[in-house]
């Protein structure tokens, strides 16, 4: 039997309520060491509630969860030790230097000075933030900010560390600086819990959850997700069909029997089409319609297919259930 | 196995360093106690001397200028106009020119010659409760001084009259300076300044930029954290004690009679109990600007809840007793009690372990709360 230990997070049944409001519903999922576990959802949807339920912040309504074995409800001091945490505004102390910053993080977990020093080395060398120790925090810029954030977040080398939107704001190079960062550590088997709201960066995690006003509503690898049935039924495919008129296009592709669903993409369509209608008769049937094609070609659902397949999908079922 | 103070010397060392990093703010704190101290100090006297008086001398002999003579001598009356009507007498006390106003009528030399009861009319404007009850006790006191004079002759010098003498003799403070009697009772006021106030901001900022939250996910224990922003301005308070005793003593002149050493010993549950009452209010506000009005709420009650102005004894039943929950009521007793009494560490240490208490209180108060509520911001 598979013990709970051998998972860096197991959470079972999460529920927590606010009053009559049921915030998280019936949560269920389970992170393995040293995975990048990306959550994601809209805004409200319960995905810091999680977080602070799994950090011991929030008591649970009903549900288990444990990090690393250790029982979120009966020990939160033990879970604390091990794990870090990085807010999306960063939570620094701006009239800090970065080094104080730093120094007052590690002395909060009791380093020895020994060790501090040690893991500050560490930290500053992995990080680069050597040119910037005596600077204050609040002159940094927010990819900076954010880095030091992270080192703050893992300067008593936690096995697990929850990052709550750790790109929203910062400038394109510093995001892709933070995923090399975060893929670097896993492969030294710290695991990483990441809410965003980039589909790039779901795409980067090794494991994704979609999590919809309360429920979890996808849950598995990028390429598991894909291949559901729900995303992908059998006997369909998907296209991108390029055009010059993508708002008349979509109309009209809406109307052509054989297409289940079409959404636009920026200059393309994006369509989920039955097997039996090939991409030849889709240009010819919009050129009925006075529509060039430029080009028609099959493609992989992404993960925002995936997502919004998965929501309409969650959305028709609880229509059913109230009617 | 759980240490409830995790995390203190961390927080300690962050506090410290936000202490030092925004040196203007402590300065200001530090100095504008100093400054109204100095405005209070030499600015309020509440001793009444020199009252405006008008005089209507309608007898105008020997007799009447004898009694204006005494009036005069006895440094509570100034006479400020000699008037010649009922009309000007009543107009300058209606402006507010002149407190009193004295007529000696017509006949008054005439009845002390005829060994008559002779009037005289002594006007006393009640607007302002401690200048009347002076002039009242001034005038009766000279009245009565004047009366035994001439049934008894001239020889009431020395203290062969009476049959019963009465010698009042005021100690501790025996020439009634207010200084000596306004400025101990005042220091409670002023340590709110660097105390409840300094750290009423210190955690509701934390709030503000959401690293309370980020506290929280850390081993850090409620009381850790209290205790580590406490103590850097308990040093700031202590400090600012010290301050405020060296101006009284070598500014003001203010003797102590007791031990410094008390005084400072016992000023820290004080302080220690100001501090921890910021922090609650810290806990419960949501935003600096209400942090700041919460803390404004703690001056009145301090002033005059708490025998600063006004004697507790005499308070109402209710706010007597709601005078024992104004920390700075102990306090002033303290101050008052070694400056002024020379009281000793067996006359006050009841008063500091009530303030110890409620300081601890407080403090567990605002704990609880972080388990509570915070989290959930």
């Amino acid at each position: 039997m598979e013990t709970s230990d051998q998972l860096a997070i197991h959470a079972q049944h999460l529920v927590r309520r606010f009053g009559t409001f049921t915030a998280v519903d019936d949560v269920s999922f389970r992170v393995e060491k040293g995975e990048i576990f990306g959550f994601l959802g809209p805004n409200g949807s319960g995905k810091t509630t999680v977080i602070k339920m799994l950090t011991g912040l929030l008591p649970l309504t009903a549900g288990e969860a444990s990090i690393y074995g250790i029982d979120v409800r009966h020990d939160p001091e033990g879970v604390r030790e091990n794990i870090g945490y990085m807010s999306q505004n960063f939570s620094l102390y701006g009239d800090l230097t970065v080094a104080e910053n730093l120094r007052f993080y590690g002395r909060i977990y009791g380093l020895s000075p020994e060790r501090l020093r040690q893991r500050m080395d560490a930290i500053v060398q992995l990080n680069g933030l050597g040119p910037y120790l005596n600077r204050l925090s609040a002159q940094l810029s927010g990819g900076w900010k954010q880095r030091l954030a992270l080192g703050c977040a893992m300067l008593h080398e936690p096995r697990l560390i929850f990052l709550d939107e750790p790109t929203a704001g910062i400038d394109p190079v510093a995001r892709r600086l933070l995923w090399d960062l975060l893929f670097e550590l896993s492969g030294h088997g710290i695991t990483f819990f990441v809410t965003t709201h980039y589909m790039d960066e779901a795409e980067r995690c090794s494991h994704v959850a979609y999590i919809y006003y309360g429920k979890l509503i996808a849950d598995g690898t990028p390429e598991t997700l894909r291949e559901l049935p729900d995303v992908q039924p059998p006997g369909t495919y998907r296209v991108e069909i390029t055009t010059p008129h993508v708002t008349r296009a979509l109309r009209s592709v809406r109307t052509i029997a054989g297409v289940r669903s079409a959404t636009i993409f920026g200059q393309s369509i994006h369509a989920l089409i039955d097997d039996h209608v090939d991409p030849e008769h889709l240009r010819k049937e919009l050129l009925e319609h006075e529509i060039v094609v430029a080009e028609i070609r099959p493609l992989a659902p992404s993960l925002e297919d995936v997502f919004v397949e998965l929501t309409y999908k969650h959305q028709a079922a609880q229509e059913a259930s109230r009617g | 196995m759980v240490n409830p103070f995790r995390g203190f010397g961390a927080v300690f060392y962050k506090e410290t360093l936000h202490v030092r990093r925004d040196f203007a703010t402590l300065f200001f704190s530090l100095i504008i106690p100093i400054l109204q101290m100095f405005l209070l100090g030499f600015g309020i006297d509440t001793n009444v001397r020199q009252i405006n008086t008008v005089v209507y001398n309608a007898d105008g002999r020997e007799q009447s200028r004898e009694l204006l003579d005494r009036l005069r001598n006895s440094d509570t009356f100034h006479i400020y106009r000699f008037v010649h009507s009922d009309r000007e007498l009543n107009d300058l006390i209606i402006s507010g020119k002149c407190r009193v106003g004295i007529k000696i009528p017509v006949d008054y030399s005439d009845k002390l010659l005829h060994q008559m009861s002779a009037q005289v009319l002594v006007l006393i404007d009640g607007s302002d409760s401690s200048v009347a009850g002076q002039a009242i006790n001034v005038t009766t006191a000279i009245g009565l001084d004047e009366s035994l004079r001439r049934v008894l002759g001239n020889n009431i010098e020395g203290n062969s009259g009476f049959a019963v003498d009465m010698r009042p003799k005021i100690l501790f403070n025996p020439d009634s300076r207010s200084p000596n009697f306004f400025l101990p009772g005042l220091t409670a006021v002023l340590l709110l300044n660097v105390t409840t106030f300094l750290t009423a901001f210190s955690i509701v900022r934390e709030k503000e930029r959401g690293t309370l939250e980020q506290l929280f996910v850390t081993p850090v224990r409620p009381m850790g954290l209290l205790l580590g922003k406490l103590l850097p301005y308990l040093v700031i308070g202590f400090f600012e004690l010290c301050m405020i005793v060296t101006a009284m003593r070598f500014i003001f002149g203010v003797p102590i009679h007791g031990s410094v050493l008390l005084l400072a010993f016992l000023s820290l549950p004080y302080i220690f109990v100001s501090l921890s009452l910021g922090i609650l209010i810290s806990s419960k506000a949501t935003s600096q600007a209400s942090a700041m009005q919460l803390a404004f709420l703690t001056i009145l009650p301090s002033i005059f809840f708490s025998g600063y102005i006004f004697p507790r004894e005499t308070m109402p039943k209710f706010f007597y007793v709601l005078s024992y929950f104004v920390p700075a009521s102990y306090f002033i007793n303290i101050t008052r009690g070694i400056i002024l009494r020379g009281a000793g560490w067996s006359h006050l240490w009841m008063d500091a372990l009530a303030l110890f208490a409620m300081g601890s209180l407080l403090l567990v108060i605002a704990a609880r709360r972080f388990h509570n509520k915070v989290i959930m911001a």
